[in-house]
């Protein structure tokens, strides 16, 4: 294949040979000489008073080297763990610091170190260390909570509430008082455990005397870890480098700055030594941060005619006990919750509130998933209501193509698509009408068939810096350098930290097609502070839009550099100068060219450049593109309840997505896949469940039921490419689509399936015994 | 995730096992798959001090047919039992039961032995084996005995093995061949515990039903039968209503759990629905 049809082509992943066959390097498989391991003593208690801490009989044990208590460690934090804007800057919160000292809010909370010589020395160490609590009442609903005799969970804030503000567009009462048909409904988002396959793991290597720090981290986001281990610890930020080795995988529950990555650099740094902490899977399903949790009631205004006028929304947050770093940035999903309709009007109320559970943050999609969820639901229950198809309802509402740039009533411009053109594609594939007859042919039979549509619009590729830097004190630009070497082999520098996204594979796709070199040719480099400028790291479905574009502009640099040498070379004027696959020559003679590694080497010859040319073949880019991406697409699933158990068969799921210019579209596959996955997970399966004594009651994966591969069906993929005119690769993120998508598209086929029975709602999972429940009640069957 | 410290041996013969764990009494625990124990030893719910691997001890691994029964060594895995063209041909519904636990990891390495010996009241194979009137064989130190399944599992992870016991040998009945089974397993998911499930081995004669026996998972703190069902369908004709009769007792007399994947409620109304369909799959009376 010509390398300049680089862009575009499915080559396999270049890092799956090592992954596949066990041989990548995780934080864990890290070599590491005389390394000590951190076992982290955590809270058994949802809200507590600590009375005391007995670590006598575990100093005596075999294999110990240091204990630590919150209290013995907390002047050493110069500041508590960081907290964004994230579009509440209204918001009350406390803060947070690594470990506790007088108070526990949550079980996982960490309240002790053991650091010993082995990783089972320590366990066993932490074992005899007895921690003396006083019991509080614990608080596990966000209504209750809120509520004047709750218990208060943060003395200093007075209440549990962190805020509870408005946010509005248009003009609601115009639309409530046109409104024909209004509709109230509660909308949940249960609880989600993020289970990344790795779990999180920290390697510390604090050098005393040069007061410096390196730290290996199982995260997402190496270069924000570095600029606050350096704040919070009181380390200059040029003596700290984080590096972010294989991560095997995130879904945003790496995406901020944790306390064992403080904890394990101030362990290294008490003792002068490495020191190692790897998470285990119930402290992970316990100590990393949940997502969603939030309940939203709707009330709808809408005409007989389908179209949706407008919204009242109430979105309820679950802060969990803290709020983490980007706790509120899920409040977004209130803002973009027109999803790709034309609607006039929203009254928006945001509420946050603190209970005794693991703080909540971003969870794949974050936000965007949740308005999704509700708009969709909206479209369904406005079908219900006024008796037309679904389908009806969103071409009635669905922005048109020659709407675009259609700007929504939060202010936010779409940059491109035909989203009728894409719902009109999925339908059509998905033999919608034939669907339609199916079903109600089945239900005469007494077989219950739900077709559910989702036509979903994300906002991503986080962002342009102006509203980013608003929300999060840091311009999210994309940073991408390319060096050519003296032999003509490429390294690309990026701003990203890919774990299982593909970077290595995709983003020397761009570079090979640029330069015309081989993708073998090009190594990329990313999650290591200590090598090139600050990156911005990955989430948000960032990485292709910003860091992938900057990558593209610094190798157009280099080649326009090239291109310039070889006009000197050639002694040919520059514009007569062409270059392709490689090459460059004069226009008309290919014959006669200087290859790409000849340039490489002559930009290192002063004798071949150029008078006055500075040596090296190298850019370096930080790129803000003009607006946010906003990839689309209709996902539809066609289900089926068994009325007799409850449970759900997928039999079908058609998903049409439009992310712009493909690089590389079996990667893309791979992200829909798996995205539309975790989408399922949430429809059918998935719940962080916890008692109301605060204990989670889901706390291994006998209990938290991750859906495998046997539970889902064949995922048939469909696009319509429409390229974002905001950066120069024209790509749309994809890296949450299929998540944002399927969990809508999954339970409006459910619903819609259990109509018959009177069912308008079914709070998620649709659990079997939770279905059979709706179907059975007051007597079965009504239609 | 790690387990407490532990001492470990593998004998290699049975009088030797017995020997090890008579010596280290409660401390000492039977390792066979490790698929049950080890889980509980990392989660630190089990500490035995001592662990006596029985894998290493020779034929402790087959199946055979006797005259009277088949006899499945305690080693024998969950795959090996899936696999058997043996167990295909005359015990289906065990068969069934072996392809549907947990996922191929587990089943190359959990064993039947251990499945019995754990006596977890959501696993599959101690309801078949209840079905199935099976025999098991333990070894002790005061030599052979031979426990009937209905005797064998006494309580939640609790068997009717002495400390010093070892499982050898579980002996199935021959079923008459004009006897069929199947194993029905309700779960959220491929590949997981059972919600509940139904182990179901009919007999028939001449359109009728000689016997029956029915089987239920997860409806109790051990594997439990279905009495009032059994005594339903025992002597009627193969008929649609009869079977349907009979099934709607399935979970007569049964006290089940209330959990995360549902109510007691719901667990009966399963109970019943699987029955019916198991023994509709069987007869091929629907
Ligand atoms: C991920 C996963 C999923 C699973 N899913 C299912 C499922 O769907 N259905 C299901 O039924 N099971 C399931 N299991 C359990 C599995 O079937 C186990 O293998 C089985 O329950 C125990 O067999 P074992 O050989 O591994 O026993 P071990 O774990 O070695 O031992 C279990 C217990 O029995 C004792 N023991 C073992 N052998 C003997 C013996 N010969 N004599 C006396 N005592 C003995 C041990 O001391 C121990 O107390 C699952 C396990 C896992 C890890």
């Amino acid at each position: 294949m010509a390398v300049s049809q680089m862009i575009g082509a499915s080559i396999k992943r270049r890092e799956d040979p090592q992954l596949v066959t066990g041989s990548g390097r995780f934080v864990d498989d890290l070599p590491q000489n005389a390394v000590l391991h951190l076992h982290v003593v955590r809270s058994s208690e949802p809200h507590a008073r600590i009375l005391a801490i007995d670590t006598i009989r575990a100093k005596e044990a075999d294999g110990v080297v240091a204990i630590f208590t919150g209290k013995e460690l907390r002047e050493e934090f110069q500041a508590p763990l960081p907290v964004t804007v994230t579009f509440v800057p209204e918001k009350a919160y406390p803060e947070q610091y690594p470990i506790a000292t007088d108070k526990v809010h949550y079980v996982g909370e960490p309240v002790a170190l053991v650091v010993a010589l082995s990783r089972a020395a320590a366990q066993d160490a932490a074992e005899r260390i007895e921690v003396r609590y006083q019991a509080l009442p614990a608080v596990t609903d966000v209504e209750k909570a809120i509520q004047k005799d709750a218990p208060v969970i943060h003395e200093s804030l007075g209440s549990n509430l962190s805020y509870d503000v408005k946010r509005a567009g248009g003009d609601i009462e115009a639309a409530f008082k046109e409104a024909e048909v209004t509709i109230s409904q509660r909308l949940q988002q249960q609880r989600l455990i993020p289970i990344a396959i790795e779990t999180r793991g920290v390697v510390a290597d604090y050098k005393p005397f040069a007061n410096s720090l390196t730290l290996w981290s199982s995260t997402q986001i190496p270069h924000f870890v570095k600029v606050w281990l350096a704040v919070i610890l009181g380390i200059p930020e040029s003596q700290v480098r984080v590096i972010a080795p294989d991560v095997g995988g995130g879904f945003g529950s790496k995406i901020r700055v944790f306390p064992e990555e403080v904890l394990t650099a101030l362990a290294s740094r008490r003792l002068g030594r490495p020191v190692k902490w790897i998470e285990d899977r119930e402290e992970n399903m316990r100590a990393t941060h949940h997502g969603r949790s939030q309940i939203w009631d709707v009330e709808i205004a809408a005409k007989r005619d389908g179209t949706v006028l407008g919204l009242r929304l109430t979105q309820w947050l679950d802060l969990g006990a803290y709020c983490s770093q980007f706790g509120t940035f899920m409040s977004l999903g209130l803002l973009v919750a027109p999803g790709p309709y034309r609607l006039a009007a929203i009254d928006g109320r945001l509420v946050g509130v603190f209970t005794n559970r693991t703080p909540t943050d971003a969870y794949r999609g974050a936000g965007r998933p949740e308005a999704t969820y509700v708009i969709e639901r909206v479209m369904d229950l406005v079908a219900q209501e006024t008796g037309m198809d679904p389908a009806d309802v969103r071409r009635r509402n669905l922005v048109t193509g020659a709407e675009q740039p259609y700007t929504s009533l939060f202010g936010f411009t779409f940059d491109s698509g035909d989203y009728v053109a894409g719902l009109e594609r999925a339908l059509q594939v998905a033999g919608y009408d034939d669907l339609r007859r199916r079903q109600s042919e089945a239900r005469k039979q007494g077989r219950y068939l739900g077709i559910g549509l989702a036509s979903y619009l994300e906002i991503c590729g986080l962002g342009p810096a102006a509203p980013t830097q608003a929300n999060t004190g840091v311009s999210l630009w994309g940073m991408g350098v390319v060096r050519l070497h003296f032999t003509g082999k490429a390294t690309a520098i990026t701003g990203s930290s890919p774990h299982g996204q593909g970077h290595e594979t995709t983003f020397a796709q761009v570079v090979s097609a640029v330069l015309g070199i081989p993708v073998a040719d090009v190594d990329v480099v990313h999650g290591d502070t200590g090598i090139g400028p600050m990156g911005m790291n990955t989430y948000g479905s960032r990485s292709t839009a910003l860091d992938a574009s900057a990558v593209h502009i610094s190798a157009t640099r280099v080649r326009e550099k090239a291109r310039k040498i070889a006009a000197h070379l050639l002694e040919a004027a520059e514009d007569d100068v062409v270059y392709e696959d490689g090459k460059a020559f004069v226009k008309g003679s290919p014959a006669k060219s200087v290859t790409i590694q000849e340039l490489a080497m002559a930009a290192f010859q002063t004798n071949r450049l150029p008078a006055g040319m500075e040596g090296g073949l190298e850019a370096t880019t930080f790129f803000d593109p003009t607006n946010f991406v906003w990839p689309f697409g209709t996902h539809v699933a066609v289900v089926e309840v068994d009325p007799e158990t409850g449970k759900v068969s997928i039999e079908r799921y058609v998903a049409l997505d439009d992310c712009g210019t493909r690089i590389n579209p079996m990667v893309v596959d791979g992200q829909i896949h798996g995205g539309i996955a975790q989408g399922i997970g949430q429809a059918l399966f998935e719940e962080g469940v916890y008692g109301e004594d605060g204990q989670l009651r889901t706390g291994t994966l006998v209990d938290y039921l991750v859906p495998s591969a046997a539970d889902l069906p064949f995922f048939q993929l469909e696009e319509t490419i429409t390229p974002s005119p905001v950066n120069p690769l024209g790509a749309k993120g994809i890296g949450e689509a299929g998540t944002i998508a399927s969990t809508a598209a999954l339970m409006n086929a459910v619903v819609d399936a259990l109509q018959p029975f009177g069912v308008k709602d079914v709070p998620m999972p649709a659990s079997p015994a939770k279905l059979w429940q709706l179907m059975h009640r007051n007597g079965g069957r009504k239609g | 995730m790690i387990p407490a410290a532990f001492d470990y041996v593998a004998p290699r013969s049975l009088p030797e096992a017995v020997a090890d764990l008579v010596k280290h009494g409660s401390e000492a625990k039977v390792l066979a798959g490790g698929h049950s124990l080890i889980p509980l030893m990392k989660l630190r719910l089990s500490t035995p001090s001592f662990l006596v691997d029985i894998g290493r001890i020779q034929d402790l691994s087959y199946i055979r047919e006797a005259d009277s029964h088949i006899a499945l060594g305690a080693l024998t895995t969950h795959h090996e039992i899936e696999f058997s063209e043996l167990v295909k041909a005359r015990l289906p519904l065990l068969q069934q039961a072996a392809a549907q636990i947990g996922d191929a990891q587990v089943r190359n390495r959990g064993t039947i032995g251990g499945a019995a010996a754990h006596a977890d009241p959501n696993g599959d194979f101690p309801t078949c084996l209840l079905a199935l009137d099976a025999e098991l064989i333990a070894v002790g130190p005061r030599g052979e005995r031979s426990i009937k399944a209905q005797d064998f599992f006494v309580d939640t992870f609790t068997s009717a093995l002495e400390p010093a016991e070892i499982l050898r040998e579980i002996r199935i009945p021959r079923p008459p061949s004009a006897s069929s089974g199947t194993y029905l397993k309700f779960s959220r998911r491929s590949q997981d515990w059972a919600i509940v499930a139904v182990a179901a081995q009919v007999s028939l004669r001449e359109g009728r039903v000689e016997r029956v026996a029915i089987g239920l998972t997860g409806m109790g703190p051990r594997p439990l039968r279905a009495a009032a069902a059994e005594r339903a369908l025992t002597g009627k004709a193969v008929a649609p209503d009869a079977l349907r009769e009979a099934s709607a007792q399935a979970a007569d007399g049964t006290q089940p759990p209330e959990d995360l994947n549902g109510s007691p409620e719901y667990r009966r109304h399963l109970a019943a629905v699987l029955t019916r369909r198991a023994l509709e799959a069987i007869t091929g009376s629907k």
